[in-house]
C-alpha cells in the first residue's frame, strides 16, 4: 500500500444471499486511489459496481477485507467515529430527482447535509449553502426551490452541491451523468472536473459512458462478474487493452466515423453474461471468450502485472 | 430516388399540460425511402419520440396531433381511426421502445406473446405462427427457443427482452421498423449485438427503419440520413457522408462537440452547450435554439429560420447557415 492514498481497498468481498444460493457480487478486489485523483470503475450491468461503491461508503458490510480511508479501517470505526468520517466521503447517484427528499427545499436539503455533520452556525451554514450553489453553478434564488421545478441537470447540480458542502475529500459518483440529456452531461463532466482541478477531489467514478471515463479517469478497474479482470492507467488501459473481455468492451464503442466508408461493420458478439449465480469455473469470461483454451475451463487466472502498473487476469496476457 | 414508403407533411402536435400548452412537434417534414435507415438524433424533449409516436397513434391521452399528413400505402395514417391503426401497426409498421417491458405483458409467456401479433393480424394459423415464433427466437439469437418460448419475460436479461421485442416488431414482415432508443438502456456489448441483429434484418428484408437515438456515434454509424431536431423542429438533415462532412447547424456542430470519445486528448478541453432546452408553452416563433446559440443574432430572436435546401440533399434552418458552412470549409 502506497502510503499516500487516500483509499486502500484490500481484498474486499460481498456475498448476498437469494433464495437458497449464494451471489458473489463483488470478489477479492484490491485498489489504491491517491488524493486528487479519479478511479474509473467499469463493467457490464450485474458486474458489482454500485456494490463495490457502496461497501468503499460503508452503506452495506463487506464479508472479507478491508476498507482503509485516511489511515484508518472504517470496518473497525465506532458508529460515532464513522459518523464523523461521513463528512469526507460522499456521494452521487444516476437518478437526482430520487435521491433528493421532494417535500425540502434545495437549501434544506444541502443544509441538512451540514446539520447532520454538525458544521456551522445557522448563519455560517446559510452562507455555505449559497457558497455550494454557486461552485456548481446555480444562482443561490434556487435555494427555495423543490426540487421537481428544476430540470435533470440542475437536480443533478443540488446533489453535487450538496455532496460538496460538507467538504468532503472523496465522492462516489454512481453513474452521475447517465440519466441526463448529452448536452447537460458535458456540462455535469466538466463541473466534476473544474472542482476536482480547484479543491483536490478524489473521485470514484462509475459509468457506461466509456468516453466519459476516459476523460475523467487517471487508473481505470474494469470489473466482470464482481471480479478485477483488468486494472491500468486510463492512457494505457484504452491504447493496449490486454484482457480480452476489456478488447471485447472497447470493440464495441461506436465513435463517430470520417464517412460511410468508414463506418463500423456490426458483427453478433456471441454469449451472455453468465449468471452471477452461477458464475463458470476457471477463468469466468471463457464461455464468451474469443481466445479461450482449456486451462481456461478449469484455472482461475490470477491477477498478474502485464506492464508498470498494469495488472490484467488472464492466462494468455501475461 | 424510388418512391417514399412514409412521407410525413407538416406535422404538429400540443400536449395538454395544466399550465396551458405544450407545442411538442412543430411543422415537421420528413420522408423515407424502401430499405432505407434514417436517424433522428436531438435534445432531450425536443419532440423525436412524439413525432413518431403520433404517426402511430401512441400518443398520451393528452396530446393531440394538430395538423399535418403522413402518407403511407396511400393512406394518410393522421385520418385513420383507432382501428385501422392497429391493424397497421404491428403488421406494417413494428414498433421497439427503449424499455422493452413497455412493450411486454409480465404475465404472458413470451412465446404466447410474439404469436399474438400474428394471429391478430392473420398474417399466420395458429400452427404456422408457432413455427415461426421458435424461428424468430432463434433469428435475434435466442438459444434453445422451444424452452425459451415457456419463459415469462422476468426470466430474460434486458438484452434479451429487447430481442423479444425486436421478434415481435419483425413477426409480421414489416416494411418499416420505428425503434426509440432501442439501445439507449443496455450495455455497449449488448448494443453492439441489438444493432448487428437490426443490421441483419434490414439487409435480408430490405426494411425501412427509423431509428431515434440521442447517441451521435449509434446514429452516424447505422443510419443513412440523419435528422436533427431541437424545439419541435428539424433543424437539418441530409444524407450520412454530407452531415459528416459539413454540419452546418450550429446546434449540430455543438452536439458534435459534447460525444466523448475515448481517445487520446489529454488535454481536451470541454465546450459544453450552456443552458438547458425548456418545453416550448407557446408556439415558436423565432429559432429555437437561439438562447443557446453562441452565433445568435437579434434576427434570430424574432424570425423562424426556414428549413432551406442546399447542396447534396442537405436541409438547414439557421439564419447563419452560409456562414458556418463557409467557416468549418
Ligand atoms: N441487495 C442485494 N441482494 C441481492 N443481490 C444483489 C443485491 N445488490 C446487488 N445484488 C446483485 O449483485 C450483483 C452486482 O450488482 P451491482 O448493482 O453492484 O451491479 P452494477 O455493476 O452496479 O450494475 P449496473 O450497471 O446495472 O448498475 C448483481 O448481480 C445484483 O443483482
Ligand atoms: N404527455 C405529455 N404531456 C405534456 N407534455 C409532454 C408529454 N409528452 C411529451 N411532452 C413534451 O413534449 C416535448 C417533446 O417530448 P418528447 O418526449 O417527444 O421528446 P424526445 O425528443 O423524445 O426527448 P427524449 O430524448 O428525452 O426522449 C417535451 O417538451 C415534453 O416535455
Ligand atoms: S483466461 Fe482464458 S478465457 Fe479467460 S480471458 Fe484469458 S484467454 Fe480468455
Ligand atoms: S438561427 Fe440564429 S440562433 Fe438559430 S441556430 Fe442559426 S444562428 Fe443560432
Ligand atoms: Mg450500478
Ligand atoms: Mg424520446
Amino acid at each position: 500500500m502506497p502510503d499516500n492514498a487516500l483509499l486502500t481497498v484490500e481484498h474486499v468481498s460481498k456475498r448476498f444471499k437469494v433464495g437458497r444460493r449464494v451471489l458473489h457480487a463483488v470478489e477479492d478486489v484490491s485498489f489504491d486511489l491517491p488524493p486528487g485523483t479519479t478511479l474509473g470503475l467499469v463493467g457490464e450491468s450485474g458486474s458489482g459496481k454500485s456494490t463495490l461503491g457502496r461497501i468503499v461508503l460503508r452503506l452495506i458490510e463487506a464479508d472479507a477485507g478491508r476498507v482503509l480511508f485516511q489511515g484508518q479501517d472504517l470496518g473497525k470505526l465506532s458508529q460515532e467515529a464513522m459518523r464523523k468520517q461521513r463528512r469526507y466521503m460522499q456521494v452521487i447517484f444516476q437518478d437526482p430527482l430520487a435521491s433528493l427528499n421532494p417535500h425540502m427545499t434545495v437549501g434544506r436539503a444541502i443544509e441538512d447535509a451540514l446539520i447532520v455533520q454538525q458544521i456551522g452556525t445557522k448563519q455560517e451554514r446559510q452562507e455555505m449553502v449559497d457558497e455550494a450553489l454557486r461552485k456548481v453553478g446555480l444562482s443561490p434564488a434556487v435555494r427555495d426551490a423543490f426540487p421537481f421545478e428544476l430540470s435533470g441537470g440542475q437536480q443533478q447540480r443540488v446533489g453535487i452541491a450538496r455532496a460538496l458542502s460538507v467538504g468532503p475529500r472523496l465522492i462516489v459518483c454512481d453513474e452521475p451523468i447517465s440519466s441526463l440529456d448529452v448536452s447537460i452531461q458535458v456540462q455535469i463532466v466538466k463541473l466534476l472536473k473544474d472542482l476536482q482541478q480547484d479543491m483536490g477531489l478524489s473521485y470514484i467514478f462509475i459509468s457506461h459512458n466509456l468516453g466519459v471515463v476516459r476523460h475523467l479517469s487517471d487508473t481505470v478497474l474494469v470489473l466482470y462478474l464482481g471480479r478485477v479482470v483488468e486494472h491500468a492507467p486510463a492512457r494505457e488501459l484504452f491504447r493496449n487493452p490486454r484482457h480480452p473481455y476489456t478488447r471485447l468492451l472497447f470493440d464495441s464503442i461506436l465513435r463517430i466515423p470520417k464517412s460511410s466508408a468508414t463506418r463500423r461493420k456490426f458483427v453478433a458478439i456471441p454469449g451472455e453474461m453468465p449468471s452471477p449465480l452461477a458464475p463458470p469455473p476457471g477463468c469466468p469470461f471463457h464461455p464468451r471468450c474469443p481466445i479461450a483454451v482449456d486451462k481456461c475451463k478449469t484455472e482461475p487466472p490470477p491477477l498478474v502485472e502485464v506492464s508498470a502498473d498494469h495488472v490484467a487476469a488472464c492466462h494468455l496476457a501475461g | 430516388m424510388s418512391d417514399p414508403l412514409l412521407k410525413v407533411e407538416n406535422l404538429r402536435v400540443e400536449f395538454q399540460r395544466s399550465d396551458g400548452i405544450v407545442y411538442a412537434v412543430n411543422d415537421v417534414s420528413f420522408s423515407i425511402a424502401p430499405g432505407e435507415t434514417v436517424g433522428v438524433v436531438g435534445e432531450s424533449g425536443s419532440g423525436k419520440s412524439t413525432a413518431l409516436m403520433a404517426l402511430l397513434g401512441l400518443l398520451d391521452a393528452n396530446g393531440r396531433v394538430t395538423g399535418g399528413h403522413a402518407w403511407f400505402q396511400g393512406a394518410d395514417l393522421l385520418k385513420l381511426n383507432r382501428h385501422q391503426l392497429e391493424d397497421i401497426r404491428g403488421r406494417d409498421i413494428g414498433v421497439v421502445f427503449q424499455d422493452p417491458m413497455l412493450g411486454l405483458n409480465p404475465t404472458m409467456r413470451i412465446g404466447d406473446q410474439i404469436m399474438e401479433g400474428m394471429l391478430e393480424h392473420h398474417y399466420a394459423s395458429m400452427k404456422q405462427a408457432f413455427q415461426r415464433t421458435l424461428d424468430l427466437l432463434a433469428e435475434v439469437g435466442i438459444p434453445d427457443p422451444p424452452a425459451r418460448f415457456r419463459n415469462y419475460p422476468f426470466e430474460f436479461s434486458g438484452g434479451m427482452r429487447q430481442r423479444v421485442m425486436i421478434a415481435m416488431a419483425i413477426a409480421c414482415e414489416p416494411q418499416l421498423l420505428i425503434a426509440d432508443e432501442p439501445t439507449t438502456a443496455l450495455d455497449v456489448t449488448v448494443q453492439m449485438q441489438i444493432l448487428a441483429l437490426l443490421d441483419k434484418l434490414r439487409r435480408e428484408r430490405r426494411m425501412s427503419i427509423i431509428m431515434i437515438t440521442h447517441d451521435l456515434g449509434v446514429a452516424t454509424n447505422f443510419c443513412d440520413r440523419i435528422i436533427v431536431m431541437y424545439g419541435g423542429k428539424i433543424m437539418e438533415t441530409a444524407p450520412l457522408d454530407e452531415f459528416l462532412h459539413n454540419p452546418a447547424h450550429p446546434y449540430t456542430i455543438a452536439l458534435f462537440g459534447s460525444m466523448l470519445e475515448p481517445d487520446d486528448s489529454e488535454d481536451w478541453e470541454l465546450h459544453p452547450i450552456p443552458g438547458t432546452a425548456e418545453p416550448l408553452l407557446e408556439f415558436p416563433q423565432a429559432c429555437p435554439f437561439a438562447p443557446r446559440c453562441s452565433m445568435a443574432q437579434p434576427r434570430c430572436q424574432t424570425e423562424m429560420p426556414q428549413l432551406r435546401l442546399f447542396e447534396n440533399e442537405h436541409w438547414i434552418a439557421c439564419h447563419r447557415a452560409e456562414e458556418v458552412m463557409s467557416r468549418a470549409g
